[in-house]
């Protein structure tokens, strides 16, 4: 059952607000495992392609299918945001929370989130509102939520787009063990630098389309499309 | 002035000597208020996560009439309660006009649009916040409104606290569905409409500083729990 | 602080938690607000649980409410002042019969100063002319209540229509007290039953200014709720009431009710009327 989630494959994907088309129509495929970065510039649709693969935005047209039924397909995934959202909560409140929906025990759940917030290095801070927490912290603290379900695929958009170099580290820390782990982590990114560091495969999105796909070792030597090349150089691409 | 001051004093004399009759005219109050607001709470809060989370075809009619409802006349309450429940109308057999729990029911319908309408507004905005998430988590619509109601109990209990402030309050309709019956259905409010009337101003100024003093303590005591509450847990 | 807290909330949990003994028979009756202010009710309820182990609970209304709620069957019994609406409400079967139990009086109040110079007049008919013609502030119940059809009535008497008047005729829709706190701000003539004017808290600089014409008399009148109408009424605690207002018990406790030494009220019940 645990297995069945993977392959997903987008065909012609499109999502559309007012007649506008925000992303697609897209050809994707997921086969599981590793890192997939998605990068392009603002605007490209980056955030809204992750919502429309996980879910949480409208399909108007094309499929999106996976190897199970979608509930099932919902069940093995998270997400998590550039903004993480705080449950007005405490800290293993709100790690605990996604399990607590899902029917665990409270004993239970609090006892695995105690494991994950001890993992992202939150362990000393359980009992604090999570509102006080540093913005590292409440990335860590979305990261663990995100990931006590044990989910297969996790969606993380940017998520460091706004923290220091420490907590950067420590986040892509908390990120490789995961993807050593066994989980599928497709993200996005503003940063070359973090791409280079974590991505195995490079979706480069342009004007919500994929506009070139490959293994990350060839799309950072030699990208194949004009544009692609520009982007990677710093230049402005439109 | 000199009204106010004798009114102070009997005010002072009536709690201090623990005035049998200020016991239970106060007790009533407190009881048929606080009975109306659970009641109230159980419709209302329920129903402001409702709206806050669900988009249904009269959601926004609903909505603006909630909001428009806040401001009902008690008065027009009382009185169609009172044709509601007297013995020639439609639940007249029930013989509810006159008891306490008509008092209850009128309050009920004056406080639920109030209740309803700030507690909707704090939900509303927090439901933005945890959209994303929630949806993400694909948690049902009951787990939903249950996340919401837990997370912002704080501002729900000023929702709660307010709708206390207007139904002990709050004289119109209860005279006309409760008779203001000594022993049965004399409450603060009433009793100081009575003595208002018989022009014993003193005592009426002192049950009004009851009144007054009892919402405050009510409004205190629920405050100090919230934070000690707090404190606990944050 | 903490035990403070507690113990007001414990306090409060008391408070609202006490209940009063009821006694074991329980009806309900509509009077007039003159009546109840008069304070005779104090007197007579505590007596009345005593005797009968009936509790009266009172509703404390204007005339035309008391028969309104007499109609609709809200309550077991009514006791009134005002005979023409009575008679009718037993004509159309409302109430078994009418039973006179006491009369008060009314009494013209006004300010101290007397401007229309009541003092001097000779009959109620003759106080009333003089209030026309001087038009002073003048303040009326208007809310159909007893009282507020008895004022008509005398103003007809004295060929005057109170619809006429200019605006020093204050109509303000309210009980006894109510009206009698107008009149204190207004400094206005009132008329009001003397019960309410010697039971009155807020006198200011009203004086009783004129009273003593029998037209004056205030005759209370008991009616008892027809069964036949509305099946759930306690007709037999209504007539277990009458036989008590009728009996020389109550006779004693009406004639012997007196404020600052004023006799108020009148028994004049006939034995099996």
């Amino acid at each position: 059952m645990v297995s069945d989630l993977f392959p997903m494959t987008a065909r012609q994907a499109q999502t559309t607000r007012r007649g506008k088309v925000l992303v697609g129509p897209v050809d994707l495929r997921l086969d599981g495992g590793g890192v997939a970065m998605v990068i392009g510039p603002n605007g490209a649709g980056k955030t809204t392609l992750l919502h429309l693969l996980h879910g949480t935005a409208r399909l108007t047209s094309g499929t999106i299918e996976w190897a199970c039924p979608l509930e099932a397909a919902r069940n093995q995934q998270s997400f998590v945001f550039q903004r993480p959202v705080m449950l007005r909560r405490t800290v293993l409140e709100n790690i605990a929370y996604p399990l607590r929906i899902r029917g665990h025990q409270r004993a239970d759940a609090y006892e695995q989130a105690r494991d994950w917030a001890d993992r992202v290095g939150l362990g000393a801070m359980i009992d604090r509102s999570a509102l006080v927490l540093s913005g590292g912290e409440q990335q860590k603290l979305a990261i663990a939520r995100a990931l006590i379900t044990r989910p297969r695929l996790v969606f993380l958009d940017e998520p460091c787009a706004s923290l220091d170099g420490a907590a950067t580290r420590e986040i892509e820390q908390v990120l490789q063990d995961t993807r050593e782990a066994g989980t599928a982590l497709v993200m996005s990114t503003h940063d070359m630098g973090q791409a280079r560091r974590l991505a195995d495969r490079v979706v480069f999105l342009l004007h919500g389309r994929v506009h070139e796909e490959a293994a990350a070792n060839t799309f950072f030597e030699a990208p194949v499309t004009t544009q692609a090349a520009a982007f990677l150089r710093g230049d402005i691409v439109e | 002035m000199g009204d106010l001051w004798s009114g102070l004093l009997q005010a002072f004399w009536l709690v201090i000597t623990f005035d049998p009759e200020l016991v239970e005219i106060a007790g009533r109050s407190l009881r048929i208020t606080l009975t109306a607001l659970v009641i109230a709470s159980l419709i209302a809060l329920p129903l402001a996560a409702l709206l806050a989370v669900r988009r249904f075809r009269w959601r926004r009619t609903v909505i603006a009439l909630m909001n428009a409802l806040m401001g009902l006349p008690p008065v027009v309450v009382g009185l169609v309660v009172y044709v509601l429940l007297s013995r020639s109308g439609p639940f007249g057999v029930m013989g509810l006009l006159f008891t306490p729990t008509a008092m209850i029911i009128a309050q009920v319908i004056i406080i639920v649009p109030l209740i309803a309408s700030i507690a909707h507004q704090s939900l509303r905005e927090l439901w933005t916040e945890y959209h994303d998430l929630l949806i993400s988590i694909n948690v049902t619509q009951g787990q939903k409104i249950r996340t919401l109601l837990w997370d912002a109990r704080r501002a729900l209990l000023t929702a709660t606290l307010a709708g206390f402030g207007r139904a002990i309050g709050e004289v119109g309709a209860i005279m006309i569905v409760g008779g203001n019956i000594d022993h049965a259905t004399r409450v603060l409010t009433t009793a100081i409409a009575l003595e208002t009337g018989r022009g014993d101003f003193a005592l009426a100024l002192g049950l009004g500083f009851v009144l007054i003093a009892l919402a405050v303590t009510v409004n205190l005591a629920i405050h100090w729990l919230g934070r000690t509450e707090r404190e606990g847990r944050w | 602080m903490k035990q403070l807290m507690t113990l007001l909330l414990g306090a409060l949990v008391a408070i609202s938690l006490s209940g009063k003994a009821q006694a074991a028979d329980v009806m309900r009756m509509a009077v007039t607000t003159s009546f109840h202010n008069s304070g005779l009710a104090d007197i007579l309820l505590p007596q009345i649980a005593e005797d009968l182990d009936l509790d009266v609970q009172l509703l404390v209304v204007g005339t035309g409410q008391a028969l309104r709620l007499g109609r609709a069957g809200d309550v077991d019994a009514i006791l009134v002042h005002s005979r023409a609406a009575e008679e009718a409400f037993v004509a159309e079967g409302f109430g078994t019969h009418r039973r006179e139990i006491m009369y008060n009086d009314f009494v013209f109040v006004g300010p101290d100063t007397d401007p229309a110079g009541l003092r001097e007049a000779s009959s109620a008919a003759d106080a009333l002319a003089r209030i026309a013609a001087a038009e002073p502030a003048f303040v009326s119940r208007g809310d159909d209540s007893g009282t507020h059809k008895k004022e008509l009535s005398l103003w007809a008497e004295a060929g005057q229509d109170a619809a006429s008047f200019g605006r020093w005729y204050n109509a303000v829709g309210a009980g006894m007290g109510a009206a009698l706190n107008t009149a204190a701000g207004l400094n206005a003539y009132v008329l009001s039953d003397r019960a309410s004017w010697l039971n009155f808290g807020n006198k200011a600089d009203l004086a009783l200014v004129f009273a003593g014409d029998p037209v004056l008399f205030n005759q209370y009148a008991y009616l008892p709720v027809n069964p036949a109408k509305h099946a759930h009424v306690k007709h037999d605690l209504a007539l277990k009431l009458e036989g008590w207002l009728t009996s020389d018990t109550a006779k004693g406790l009406i004639n012997g009710y007196t404020i600052g030494g004023e006799t108020l009220f009148v028994f004049n019940a006939t034995p099996e009327g």
